[in-house]
C-alpha cells in the first residue's frame, strides 16, 4: 500500500492544486478575492448536485435523473418558492420524499436504478417544462442576497464549498448512520444480516440525495436569478465526473465527500481555464473530457503502482 | 456440565427447510444450553448451512419449530455468525464493521467506544494479533479479516454474546492463530456462553467440542458426547450411504495420458476422472485453470480441444432468451459454418440428433430455453458439449438440482462417450456420482489431497481424503 493509495484524498487535491496553479499562471489577476468568486461561483451547486450523486453512488447505484431533477428544483425554486414561499417548500419537500420513495422502489422490486432514472429523467423534465415552459421566473430575494453575500477574507463560493464538504463528511464518514450507509456500498447482505433494514436505508440515501438535489437548484437560481426547464441537464455527467475525481468508486460505497466537493470544484475551474487559453468553445467540452481522462488515468497509475 | 440443567437457548422441534423440492433439513430437533460447545459435521449438502440458517435466524423453517429462550429472534436472544464466506464491508474500518452489527452505538463518540471494544475482544481472542481498529479492511489479509469477523461475533455489542456459531473459522488460518481461537472457544463455553462449531478439521471438532452432532441428508444421523465418539466411528457415521451403485462397468484400458497439470490432475483417454472433496476446496478453479489453458480467448477454432459442461447454468451456462436449438448447437456453429454464414440445415440435423440421443422432453426444439425444466435445461447443456468434436469434457458439478431420472440418462450417455475414447473430468459434490468414476482424485484447502483408483473408490476413503484427521496442533 503506497502513500496515495492509503489517502485517496491526495490526488483530488493535487489536481486541484495543479489547474489551480496553471489558472493562475495564465492570469494572475484571477488570483483575489473578487476573481476566486468568479472562477468558482457556479461550482456551489455542482458541488451540492455532485454530493446528491454521491449519496447514490454511495450505495452501488446510479442516478441518470439528477441534470433533470436539478432544472426541475430550480424552476420551482424561480417560480412557486418566489411566488408563494409555502406551497414551494410543500412541492421541494414531495420531491425529496418521491426520490426516497424511489430509492425504496429500486430495492424492493430489484429494479436496475440506471434504467429507473433515465425514465424519472423526463418526468423530471416534463414537469419542468409544465412550470416553466419558457426561460424566466425570478430568484427569491433572501436566496440572492445569500449567494451574493461577501464574507470577510475569502469569497462566498470558497467558503460555501469548505461548509459543504464539512457538513457531508460528518454526515457521511464520521455519523453512525453515514458509516451504516457506506456499509450498504460495501456489502449489502451483512448489513442486512445485521439487522438493518436495507429498503429504509437504500430510501435514506435517495432521499439525501434528492435533499441535495434540491439544494443545488436552489443555489444554481441564487447565483442566475433565472431558470429554464433546461438549465442543469449537464449537471447528470458533470456529478458523476466529480465523484469518481475526487476519489469515488463506482461500487463497493467507496466515497469521499470532500474529495467529490474538490472534484466539482476541478471541472469548474477546468471550464474557466480553458477560457483562459483562448480555446474556442467549441473545443471546450472535449478538452474538459481530456483532462477527466488524464486525472483518471492518473489514478489508475498510482493505484496499480501501489499494488505491486 | 452443571450447565446442562438450566434452559436451554435455541430450541429446534421437528424443524424441516425445504428448497421446491429438496428437503435440505428434513425434521431436525436440537437444544443448544449454556456452556454447550457443539461440533457439527456431515459432507456436503447434509444440511449444515441451512441448519445455521434456521439457528440464526437466516432462513424461517418451512415446518417445525425455532425457539429462542430471551425474546423473539436470534438477535434479541445473543445469538451471532460467523460465516465461512467473508461477510464484513470492506470499504469500511475495523471499527466501523463493528458498528454495522452493532446499533446502540449512537452519538457523539462512537467512534472511540468502537475501537475500545473491537480492540479489546481482539486482544481477548487473538493475543498479539497486530490489526489497527483504524485499518480499512481491504487492506488486512484474509486471515486477518477472518479474525477480525471471529471478534465481532464474540464482542459484547450492547448485550453479551450467548451463542456463536462459527462456520469452517479456521479455513483461512494458520495452526498457532487457530488454537488461540480453540482455547478462547474452550474459554467461551467455560464461562456459560454456548458455541456451535463446523469445521472439516476433525482434530479441531475432537479438541473443543463436548457434543458432537452428525447430520447425513438433512437428518441427524448422531448426537453424542464427544467421548463416545472414535475419529473412525465419526466417519462412518458421516458415510455408510449404501453403495448400490453399479461398479461393474469399468472397463480399465485407457488409451494414452491426455491431460496432466502442475497440480498433479491427470486423465487418459476415455477415462472418467472425478474430482472429490468439500465444496469450495479448489475443484471449480482447477478445472476453470485447465479449461482456459487449452483454449484460446481469440480463435474459437473448428476443432476444440475442449468443451465445457457448467453447473451453475444461470451465470455461466444457459442463454435464457434464445430457443433450445441454438443453445444446443451453439458450440459448434464454426464447424458447420459456411463462408461465414450458420448452415441451418445442418444445425437442426446435430440437434434433432441429439435431442433424441440424450432425451430432451420437447415438442419443438425451437420453443425458448427456458420452457425447460431444470433438468432438461442441464442436458441441453451436456448436448452442447457432447455436440463438439472436443476429446476432452470438463464438467463442473453439472448435476446440481436435477432429478435421478434425467441423472441415470447422463450416467449412460458419459459412460457411452467415454467408451468411445472421449475423456471426461468430472467434478462432482455428490460423493455417489464420483464414485462411477475411473479415478478420482481428492481435493483439500486447494490441493489434491488423495489420488484413489478402481476399488479404492469408497465413500469412506473419499470423505477420509476430504477431512483433515491430523490433531490440531
Amino acid at each position: 500500500m503506497t502513500f496515495l493509495a492509503r489517502h485517496r484524498i491526495v490526488l483530488p487535491v493535487v489536481s486541484l492544486a495543479v489547474l489551480l496553479a496553471a489558472t493562475f499562471y495564465m492570469q494572475p489577476r484571477a488570483m483575489s478575492y473578487f476573481g476566486l468568486n468568479l472562477l468558482f461561483n457556479l461550482a456551489v451547486p455542482i458541488a451540492l448536485a455532485t454530493i446528491a450523486q454521491m449519496m447514490i453512488i454511495m450505495v452501488n447505484d446510479i442516478d441518470l435523473s439528477l441534470g433533470a431533477f436539478v432544472s426541475l428544483t430550480a424552476c420551482v425554486t424561480a417560480t412557486f418558492l418566489q411566488d408563494a414561499p409555502l406551497i414551494g417548500a410543500l412541492i421541494m419537500l414531495s420531491l425529496i420524499l418521491s426520490y426516497a420513495a424511489l430509492g425504496a422502489l429500486i430495492h424492493a422490486f430489484d429494479l436496475p436504478a440506471i434504467v429507473v432514472t433515465l425514465g424519472m429523467s423526463f418526468v423530471w423534465g416534463g414537469f419542468a417544462l409544465f412550470i416553466l415552459p419558457s426561460p424566466g421566473g425570478s430568484s427569491p430575494e433572501w436566496l440572492r442576497a445569500l449567494m451574493t453575500v461577501k464574507p470577510p477574507f475569502a469569497p462566498m463560493a470558497v467558503v460555501a464549498a469548505i461548509i459543504i464538504a464539512l457538513v457531508t463528511h460528518l454526515l457521511i464518514m464520521r455519523s453512525g448512520i453515514g458509516t451504516v450507509l457506506r456499509g450498504v456500498g460495501g456489502n449489502a447482505r451483512s448489513v442486512g444480516r445485521a439487522g438493518w433494514s436495507l429498503i429504509r436505508l437504500k430510501a435514506l440515501a435517495y432521499g439525501l440525495a434528492g435533499l441535495f438535489g434540491v439544494l443545488a437548484g436552489m443555489t444554481l437560481v441564487g447565483l442566475t436569478t433565472a431558470a429554464d426547464a433546461n438549465i442543469a441537464m449537464r449537471y447528470t455527467l458533470l456529478s458523476i465526473a466529480g465523484v469518481i475525481l475526487g476519489g469515488g468508486e463506482f461500487i463497493g460505497g467507496k466515497v469521499s465527500p470532500t474529495g467529490a466537493v474538490i472534484g466539482a470544484l476541478t471541472l469548474t475551474l477546468a471550464a474557466s481555464f480553458l477560457s483562459f487559453m483562448r480555446l474556442s468553445s467549441d473545443w471546450q467540452i472535449g478538452a474538459q473530457g481530456a483532462i477527466l481522462i488524464l486525472v483518471l488515468t492518473a489514478r489508475l497509475i498510482f493505484r496499480q503502482g501501489g499494488r505491486t | 456440565m452443571t450447565s446442562q440443567k438450566s434452559a436451554p437457548l435455541v430450541t429446534l422441534t421437528d424443524a424441516a427447510r425445504h428448497f421446491g423440492p429438496v428437503r435440505a433439513l428434513d425434521g431436525v430437533s436440537l437444544s443448544v444450553f449454556p456452556g454447550d460447545c457443539i461440533g457439527l459435521v456431515g459432507h456436503n449438502g447434509a444440511g449444515k448451512s441451512t441448519l445455521v440458517n434456521l439457528v440464526n435466524g437466516g432462513l424461517p423453517p418451512s415446518s417445525g419449530e425455532v425457539r429462542f429462550d430471551l425474546g423473539e429472534t436470534a438477535l434479541d436472544a445473543g445469538v451471532r455468525s460467523v460465516f465461512q464466506e467473508l461477510s464484513l464491508c470492506p470499504n469500511l474500518t475495523v471499527a466501523e464493521n463493528l458498528r454495522i452489527s452493532h446499533m446502540e452505538l449512537k452519538g457523539f463518540g462512537w467512534r472511540r467506544t468502537a475501537r475500545a471494544e473491537i480492540a479489546e475482544t481482539l486482544d481477548t481472542v487473538f493475543p498479539d494479533h497486530g490489526i489497527a481498529s483504524d485499518a480499512e479492511v481491504d487492506t488486512l489479509s484474509i486471515a486477518q479479516r477472518q479474525m477480525v469477523e471471529i471478534a465481532i461475533g464474540f464482542a459484547p455489542r450492547g448485550q453479551s454474546a450467548r451463542l456463536v456459531i462459527l462456520d469452517e473459522p479456521t479455513s483461512s488460518l494458520d495452526a498457532g492463530i487457530a488454537d488461540q481461537l480453540l482455547q478462547h472457544i474452550k474459554r467461551f463455553c467455560a464461562g456459560g456462553g454456548s458455541v456451535i462449531f463446523i469445521s472439516h478439521m476433525l482434530g479441531e471438532i475432537f479438541d473443543v467440542a463436548n457434543r458432537i452432532i452428525v447430520l447425513k441428508d438433512g437428518k441427524i444421523v448422531a448426537e453424542k458426547p464427544t467421548a463416545d465418539f472414535t475419529r473412525q466411528g465419526l466417519v462412518d457415521a458421516m458415510g455408510h450411504v449404501a453403495t448400490e451403485t453399479a461398479e461393474a462397468e469399468r472397463t480399465g484400458t485407457f488409451g494414452a495420458e491426455v491431460v496432466r497439470t502442475d497440480q498433479g490432475l491427470a486423465a487418459r483417454q476415455g477415462e472418467v476422472v472425478g474430482l472429490s472433496g468439500l465444496a469450495g476446496h479448489g475443484q471449480a478453479a482447477a478445472l476453470a485453470k485447465l479449461y482456459l489453458s487449452h483454449s484460446s480467448s481469440w480463435r474459437a477454432g473448428r476443432s476444440p480441444q475442449v468443451a465445457f459442461v457448467a453447473g451453475d447454468r444461470q451465470s455461466d451456462g444457459i442463454l435464457p432468451l434464445w430457443s433450445i436449438l441454438r443453445n444446443m448447437t451453439v458450440s459448434i456453429l464454426p464447424k458447420d459454418a459456411r463462408f461465414g454464414l450458420v448452415d441451418r440445415q445442418a444445425e437442426q440435423k446435430v440437434a434433432d440428433d441429439w435431442k433424441t440421443r440424450i432425451g430432451i422432453r420437447t415438442d419443438d426444439l425451437t420453443n425458448p430455453l427456458l420452457s425447460l425444466s431444470g433438468g432438461n435445461q442441464q442436458k441441453v447443456l451436456f448436448a452442447r458439449a457432447l455436440a463438439s468434436p472436443a476429446p476432452i469434457v470438463i464438467m463442473d458439478d453439472p448435476m446440481r438440482g436435477v432429478d435421478v431420472g434425467t441423472k441415470q440418462d447422463v450416467y449412460a450417455m458419459i459412460r457411452a462417450e467415454a467408451a468411445a475414447g472421449r475423456t471426461f473430468l468430472w467434478y462432482s459434490t455428490e460423493t455417489e456420482e464420483v464414485c462411477q468414476c475411473d479415478r478420482v482424485f481428492v481435493f483439500r484447502n486447494g490441493e489434491i489431497s488423495a489420488e484413489l483408483t478402481g476399488a479404492e473408490i469408497t465413500e469412506e476413503k473419499i470423505l477420509e481424503a476430504s477431512f483433515e484427521m491430523q490433531e490440531a496442533s
